[in-house]
């Protein structure tokens, strides 16, 4: 059993994880309402796939697996002065659905402090435990 | 040595244990389909109690948790539940580390004879 994990290492990694959410999370939130001229070349929201990465029996962090992009349909508007629409005067905002955003943005800084908590907790008990008896 | 510290040795081994499990669950509350395990720990020690072997008491003691509300996406992790447990298994490992430390000091003055 090579490179076996500690409890650093889960809340870490964990950590990790939750940071690339929160990249994609602003990545969606900067392309809120840009628009693109086919529907095509429209931006559509990005998300993370988490997947569980068990190492003993005791032990699981999670690793982002891949980023895809979500099935959010982008919005076609009537907007003929836009220097950016087609030959019909359309234009195709962004896939973007700005409160699923923001709730994203909430509960991944609510699960990055928990592992934060996590880790603050693990060392001053290791700490303790080192001494002990002293 | 097993009788100058009793179970508290073994049971700052279980208490360590679950502070991994607990810290996992919680590294895993956004992974859809990831199913929150815990060790049953009064089963545990009792188990140690009886004579079994530590790695079999904590193996043999290990569940999944039953969610009070499933999520749609699997996740049996409720952080108000796992972060609860895990601030409780902290105390509980700090307790045992502080008989522990009792029993050194008891050791550490009858050596020195005071």
């Amino acid at each position: 059993m090579a490179n076996s994990m500690n409890i650093f290492d889960v809340a870490g990694r964990a950590m990790a994880a939750q940071l690339t959410r929160l990249n994609t999370t602003a990545s969606n939130l900067a392309n809120a309402r840009s628009v693109a001229s086919s529907e095509a070349e429209a931006f559509r929201a990005l998300k993370p796939v988490f997947r569980t990465h068990a190492d003993s029996a005791d032990m699981a962090t999670v690793d982002v697996e891949r980023i895809v992009q979500s099935d959010t349909q982008p919005k076609k508007r009537h907007d003929p002065t836009n220097p950016m629409a087609d030959a019909d005067g359309n234009v195709w905002e962004a896939g973007v659905d700005e409160p699923t955003e923001m709730i994203e943005m909430i509960e991944t800084a609510r699960q990055y402090q928990n592992n934060v908590q996590v880790l603050q907790t693990a060392k001053s008990l290791i700490l303790e435990t080192v001494r002990m008896g002293k | 040595m097993d009788k100058i510290f009793g179970i508290y040795g073994d049971a700052l081994a279980l208490r360590a244990q679950r502070l991994n499990m607990l810290a996992s669950n919680i590294a895993n509350a956004a992974t859809p389909n990831y199913k929150a395990r815990d060790l049953d720990f009064d089963k545990a020690i009792a188990s140690l109690a009886e004579g079994g072997s530590p790695s079999d008491s904590a193996d043999q003691n290990i569940g999944y948790r039953v969610p009070l509300q499933p999520a749609m996406d699997g996740n049996t992790v409720e952080l108000s539940t796992e972060q609860t447990l895990f601030a409780e298994n902290a105390v509980q490992y700090r307790t045992t580390l502080s008989f522990l430390d009792g029993r050194i000091g008891t050791l550490r003055r009858a050596i020195r004879g005071e």
